[in-house]
């Protein structure tokens, strides 16, 4: 499993960096990041490629667990 | 100084894409005391383009004022949009822009000659707009800005509001859309020069043709699709002219690549911003899928016009429209106001 903290880092860069990671097509991997838009495209970035993406949130900041 | 710098990357965000949500904005003003003037036609108070101020029983003065940090590289490009975004509000209401004022910030970082060539984009779209730059206001910042304050006139009977809309009305929409997320595909270094050289050109259209024409036709409001979406803006028409606007989704016209970016979340942060702001007000009657509605919410910049023309003279203004090189297409049409502001199917 790949974590990846992607906390203050804004649109696009969460989703590069995802982008990047999952070329090594590992069967998980755990994104933070800290706001809405982020999470939301890292999802989508992830959903097309395959992955279930289960989201937990505190305090503002999500952590995006991704499992094919 | 620096001289080949990225402009886009000096910016935290891109174009339209920059403006704060809808919402935000009217709760901020809420309460804030001002003078009552009954030459004011148009405020604050409707969300609309631009203000508008009765002169005498002939003319009125339109005054609005745009700006926003890089969306593109080039500093012409950049100038050029900005300026081509700026006028478009007057135009939205009617109006023909005639003067207009720079509003400028500078990052220390900025050579000289990158500053000149965004002025000269600026000036070269307000010659375009048969406007006149006369002056201006530049600062250091943070990072960099360019607009404009334009100024017009418009005959006060002939003013379109954004909240004039009548049921029976046809919607026309005057550009493509999909800017925001295909300029957000583009900092990923994902976007073709074709494609990309596509929306330069666009972003550069000026809405004069678009508003010269519908001029000749009975039209009863029109708006700007900019920073709050194609969605935002309709739900604000629907809401000011208490209407109900329905959008044939497969009728709207969008960059095809914009899709696929979508659906891979190459989406700009202002585009949940504008689903924020309007999604309780929307009823998605079809099967629509979440790429296409994040299009629908999708912050443009220089973007269209959309237009409510009465249904007997909307094929001859889509007609006009297109003969004349628009890439207009018909959206939508408007009913009595029902239980949603909008309706997608």
């Amino acid at each position: 499993m790949t974590t990846l903290d992607a906390r203050g880092l804004s649109c696009p860069e969460p989703v590069i960096m995802i982008q990047k990671a999952m070329k090594t097509k590992e069967a998980s991997y755990v994104m933070m990041v800290d706001n809405h838009a982020s999470k939301e495209n890292v999802t989508r970035f992830a959903e097309k490629a395959g992955y279930t993406v289960t989201i937990k949130e505190n305090g503002g900041e999500y952590t995006l667990e991704m499992r094919k | 100084m620096e001289t080949n710098i990225k402009l886009t990357k000096l910016a935290s965000c891109a174009g339209c894409g920059a403006k704060v949500g809808a919402g935000t904005l009217s709760q901020m003003l809420e309460g804030f005391q001002t003078h009552f003037d009954e030459r004011l036609l148009v405020g604050y108070d409707k969300s609309d383009d631009a203000s508008v101020f009765k002169l005498d029983e002939e003319t009125a003065l339109v005054q609005t004022l745009d700006f926003f940090p890089p969306i593109v590289d080039d500093p012409f490009l950049f100038g050029q949009i900005a300026a081509t975004n700026a006028l478009s509000d007057v135009y939205a209401m009617g109006g023909e822009p005639r003067l207009a004022l720079n509003i400028l910030c500078l990052k220390d970082s900025m050579g000289s000659e990158t500053v000149q060539e965004i002025l000269r984009g600026g000036y070269s779209k307000a010659y375009e707009a048969d406007t006149i730059i006369t002056g201006g206001h530049t600062i250091h910042g943070a990072e960099p800005l360019y607009g404009l304050s334009v100024s017009g006139f418009v005959h006060p009977d002939k003013v379109l509001t954004n909240s004039g809309a009548k049921p029976g009305d046809v919607l026309i929409l005057t550009k493509p859309l999909g800017i925001g997320i295909l300029t957000t595909a583009a900092k990923a270094d994902l976007v073709d020069e074709m494609l990309l050289n596509r929306i330069y050109t666009q972003m550069t259209f000026l809405n004069k043709t678009a508003a010269h024409i519908m001029k000749k036709y009975e039209v009863h409001s029109c708006t700007d699709v900019t920073g709050f979406s194609l969605l935002g803006h309709s739900f604000e028409m629907a809401q000011g002219s208490d209407c109900t606007i329905h959008i044939d989704v497969a009728n709207v016209p969008y960059h095809k690549e914009a899709y696929e970016f979508a659906e891979m979340g190459f989406i700009p942060a202002g585009a949940y911003r504008n689903r924020e702001y309007a999604e309780n007000g929307v009823h998605v009657a079809g099967d629509i899928s979440r790429a296409m509605q994040d299009i629908l919410y999708d912050p443009q910049t220089s973007g269209g016009l959309m237009i409510a023309v009465t249904e007997k003279d909307a094929d001859f203004l889509l007609h006009e429209l297109t003969e004349s090189g628009v890439p207009a297409a018909m959206i939508g049409y408007v009913t009595e106001t029902q239980e949603h502001s909008i309706i997608l199917k």
